[in-house]
């Protein structure tokens, strides 16, 4: 019972970082992100190529990306290109991912250490993300939530094929983060877990300070609540959405190689963990930070559960476990007029 | 969709393709399979596109649609004629069950919803021993008519798209109604529908109905199609697919449905067999070309294929002037009524620890014109929200007529006459002025959803569009029936809400600012009309600031500062009462 519970929690720990990236994405942009599924397969398996002494796909889809960027960021200012604005476009969008990509191909050739494999998958998926909301969602950002939500079904799509061109069909698993076990009582902690409670606890109080004591911080919570507001008192909201997307894409890919040493991922299983992460967002109303914390474990608990007493209707179960919820939340809600679009 | 004359070239189109000479078989497959994702695109357009609900769960329908079939034609042998109302009972029911949970959720909390029962659903077929796990059901009989069975693709095309062409029609005959219009309200909000007796759960719940049971309909004639079943194509992907292929063609149009199944399907087929011979060797380069095309495709029409296409059509804005002279019931004023005809007793309204009206009572006599006013932040607009049974009170009562309606709700509040139009306009600017002011008679009407869809309804439906125009010429905008809601400016959209609250047939308008954005010329008419509805025996309580025009009009005026009546009485002993001069004004030091 104990060992199931604290399978539940690892597992929770993780669906809870990914639903406070969906939340923060769609609080700042009103994109749900389903790609956030594949920042964590492309997170895990850059770091477990890595590790294996191979070169990721991804380095090279990172400057691929930047270079869309950059003409996106072109074609935007055409009417007032000055060299400022193309330096600084260049710099972010093509030297940066360059030099990333010189980095990993050197690293790749010579098995590095574990701590470099981290720092380059996170820094190759910051990236990505960032290029990502400039290329698809920028441009969309005016339209309704359902173009935006389609729009980011079309990437999903789009980044999944582009997955299984990098990393091949057959499943990968990484090193661990932080080797060694000890057992306290009837349970066995492994560093694994250990570095997934730390990270995550870590995330969570570090998403908490972001948000209410910095500037940007303050200024992306004031873009979730009035895009329009927001951009009157002098936010850039278009900064306030990189900002969501590198957040969003750094959480996935940290979430993923804290997987890959316990499980093997495959080019598609992003989607699946992704949605029991949206599960946890959506019980939390794709607001509340803390209540979606607390709804991830929920969900990692009831899935570690009823994959040892009914392997076979696990999925049913998790997704089922929604309907109550929602059911509660229905009836609980007062009806609140919505101004669209 | 007045004209029925494109329908008809299309259905035409459609039937005489098979026999081009030198078809190839292999498009024919493809147009089943856009006829069957038409469908369920359709289906889309009406709930997401139309009225606002977004759901990932169709492929779920399509599912229930095939599964019922399946096993109702294999297990128990049953004719699949016999098998199909059987599928569409089976979709809408469950329909129903779904409906009852999701429905009511608001904002995004609906295609999340939609989109983890549509996963659950997708593992339970895959789970349950009696549809055959994960091998699903095979040996489906095909359907058949006499002794001809729909064997080849080419003969079940006739079925896929007669239940295409039909149900455009049904779904555009349905959004053309009394029905209709109440689901096109929906998606800008509730409160403008439920004003004027709309009940907007129950329309939700038909558009979710609606949609399954199309979903359904695709799904039996999948199954007949396939002569098997598996639980792949159900899944959240397909789900997901669906609801691109509705955007993608155009989300708000019924066409668009038919256009974004054609689009996607084709361009996927495209995709998979020419790919290969240009970028060989790699597996799934499709779904990436597939997945950049659609990003690219929604920046370049974020609106859809459909209405960009029909951007490039001579636009038609002149329609027909309904027949003025057909008459709606009356509603029966007994003139032995008591002359109270709405009494406020201490109404009291918190929220939270700001108490925004604070123990008001007053009243309003029939034929009497009285004005409500007071700073900002006074609580006129709380008050009318109290009335019309938007807010119910915290304490204190509210009576029409004599009768106590404090929990009732807004429906219930219209039915006794009490109409009322909003400080912010909430009219559906994709509607017509005439659409728009009908759904002021929809309780007038009578004809229910399925009436519609076969056009029973046209009676009923001309006796309502009558009415509204009556009240639109009455207001003075006969010039801009036609147009757009949100192409008036608006001073004329609050005209426009006015006529709307006429077609209740009310026995007490309440105005929120009406005078507000309208020029002094159009304030006079304004007046006139509102002092002719008096004479004609209706009573009016209107919020205004223009202290010209409140005082030139009101018979009796009611004063609130801070949410406390601080004053009421007769234009000229108001304008000398200390009191209000001092809230207006503020105290001299």
């Amino acid at each position: 019972m104990l060992f199931l519970l604290q399978d539940g929690i690892t597992n929770g720990a993780i669906y809870a970082l990914l639903g406070l990236a969906l939340v923060l994405v769609f609080a700042v942009t009103r994109v749900i992100l389903i790609p956030q599924g594949e920042f964590v397969t492309y997170g895990a398996l850059t770091y477990a190529s890595l590790a294996a002494g191979q070169m990721p796909g991804t380095a090279k889809l990172a400057l691929a990306l930047g270079i869309g960027a950059f003409a996106f960021d072109l074609f935007a200012a055409r009417k007032a290109l000055h060299g400022r604005l193309i330096l600084r476009s260049t710099v972010t969008n093509i030297v940066l991912p360059a030099i990333v990509l010189a980095l990993t191909v050197y690293f790749a050739a010579q098995k590095p250490p574990v701590a470099v494999c981290i720092a380059l998958s996170l820094v190759i998926l910051a990236m990505i993300g960032l290029f990502l909301y400039r290329i698809a969602f920028q441009p969309l950002a005016h339209t309704s939530v359902l173009v935006l939500l389609i729009a980011s079904v079309g990437v999903h799509l789009a980044l999944q094929g582009l997955g299984l061109l990098f990393f091949g069909a057959e499943g990968q698993r990484g090193p661990a983060v932080l080797s060694g076990s000890f057992t306290a009582g009837a349970l066995r902690f492994t560093g694994q877990s250990i570095t997934v409670y730390g990270i995550t606890i870590a995330f969570i109080v570090g998403l908490w300070l972001f948000f209410g004591l910095t500037l940007y911080g303050k200024a992306l919570r004031a873009t979730a609540v009035n895009r329009l507001g927001a951009r009157l008192v002098g936010i850039r909201t278009t900064l306030s959405g990189q900002i969501a997307f590198l957040l969003a894409s750094v959480i996935g890919a940290l979430s993923g190689i804290m997987i890959v040493p316990i499980t093997t991922l495959y080019y598609d299983s992003g989607f699946l963990i992704g949605l029991k992460g949206f599960v946890a967002a959506i019980i939390g109303g794709l607001v509340s930070y803390p209540l979606t914390a607390v709804a991830a474990l929920v969900v990692g608990i009831v899935e570690a559960f009823s994959s040892f007493y009914a392997s076979n209707y696990k999925e049913v179960i998790v997704f089922m476990l929604l309907i109550p919820v929602l059911l509660l939340r229905s009836l609980a809600a007062p009806a609140v007029e919505e101004e669209k679009d | 969709m007045q004209s029925r004359l494109p329908i008809l070239i299309f259905a035409l189109i459609m039937a005489a393709i098979p026999f081009v000479p030198g078809m190839p078989p292999f498009w024919i497959v493809l147009l089943d399979n856009i006829g069957l994702a038409a469908l369920v695109a359709m289906g889309l357009v009406l709930l997401t596109g139309v009225g606002g609900l977004t759901s990932f769960g169709q492929a779920a329908f399509v599912g229930f649609g095939a599964y019922t079939t399946a096993v109702l034609s294999t297990t128990y042998g049953m004719s699949p004629w016999l098998t199909l109302p059987l599928s569409l009972v089976v979709s809408g029911l469950l329909a129903v069950l779904l409906g009852l949970v999701t429905v009511r959720l608001s904002g995004h909390y609906l295609p999340l919803g939609t989109l983890a029962w549509g996963l659950g659903l997708f593992y339970l077929f895959s789970k349950l021993e009696f549809l055959g796990r994960n091998d699903g059901i095979s040996a489906i009989p095909p359907l058949s008519i006499g002794s001809f069975k729909m064997l080849s693709p080419g003969s079940i095309y006739y079925a896929i798209w007669v239940a295409v062409i039909l149900s455009a029609l049904l779904t555009m005959n349905l959004l053309d109604s009394r029905t209709g219009r109440a689901i096109r309200a929906l998606r800008r909000g509730h409160i403008a529908a439920e004003a004027f007796g709309v009940h907007t759960p129950r329309a939700k719940m038909l558009v979710f109905i609606h949609a399954a049971v199309l979903a359904g309909l695709s799904g039996w004639l999948y199954a007949h199609l396939q002569r098997a079943v598996n639980p792949t194509p159900f899944g959240a992907q397909a789900g997901i697919e669906y609801l691109f292929i509705a955007v993608v063609g155009g989300a708000g149009y019924v066409w668009g449905g038919v256009l974004g199944a054609a689009l996607v399907v084709v361009l996927k087929e495209v995709l998979q067999s020419y790919l290969p011979l240009i970028l060989p060797g790699s597996g799934q380069v499709e779904t990436i070309v597939f997945g950049i095309m659609l990003v690219a495709l929604l920046q370049l029409a974020p609106g859809g294929v459909w209405p960009w296409l029909m951007s490039f059509l001579p636009q038609r804005t002149s329609g027909k002037k309904p027949d003025t002279s057909l008459k709606l019931e009356q509603r029966t004023r007994s003139p032995g009524q008591s002359s109270v005809l709405l009494q406020v007793e201490k109404a009291r309204k918190q929220f939270g620890g700001v108490v925004a009206v604070n123990n008001v009572s007053f009243d309003v006599q029939a034929r009497e014109i009285v004005a409500l006013i007071g700073p900002n932040g006074a609580g006129k607009s709380t008050t009318f929200n109290l009335i019309t049974g938007v807010l119910s009170a915290s304490s204190g009562s509210i009576s029409v007529l004599g009768n106590k309606v404090d929990r009732a709700p807004p429906q219930e509040i219209v039915k006794l006459g009490i109409s009322r139009t909003f400080q912010h306009v909430k009219l559906v600017p994709d509607m017509t002025v005439l659409e728009n002011v009908a759904i002021g008679a929809h309780l007038r009407g009578h004809s229910g959803p399925i009436s519609s869809m076969l056009r029973l309804d046209r009676a009923d439906e001309a006796k309502l569009l009558a009415e509204a125009a009556r009240q639109i010429e009455r207001v003075g905008l006969g010039e801009q029936m036609h147009q757009l809601a949100g192409s008036l400016s608006l001073g004329q959209q609050r005209i426009v809400e006015i006529a709307r609250a006429l077609c209740v047939d009310p026995m007490l308008l309440l105005l929120d600012e009406p005078a507000a954005g309208l020029r002094h010329m159009e304030k006079q008419q304004l007046a006139t009309l509102l002092r002719e509805l008096r004479d004609g025996g209706m009573s009016v309580l209107l919020v205004e600031h223009d202290m010209g025009f409140v005082m030139n009009l009101a018979d009796r005026i009611v004063v609130l500062d801070f949410g406390t009546k601080i004053a009421e009485g007769t234009p000229a002993t108001i304008k000398t009462n200390p009191e209000v001069i001092k809230a207006y004004l503020g105290v001299a030091a």
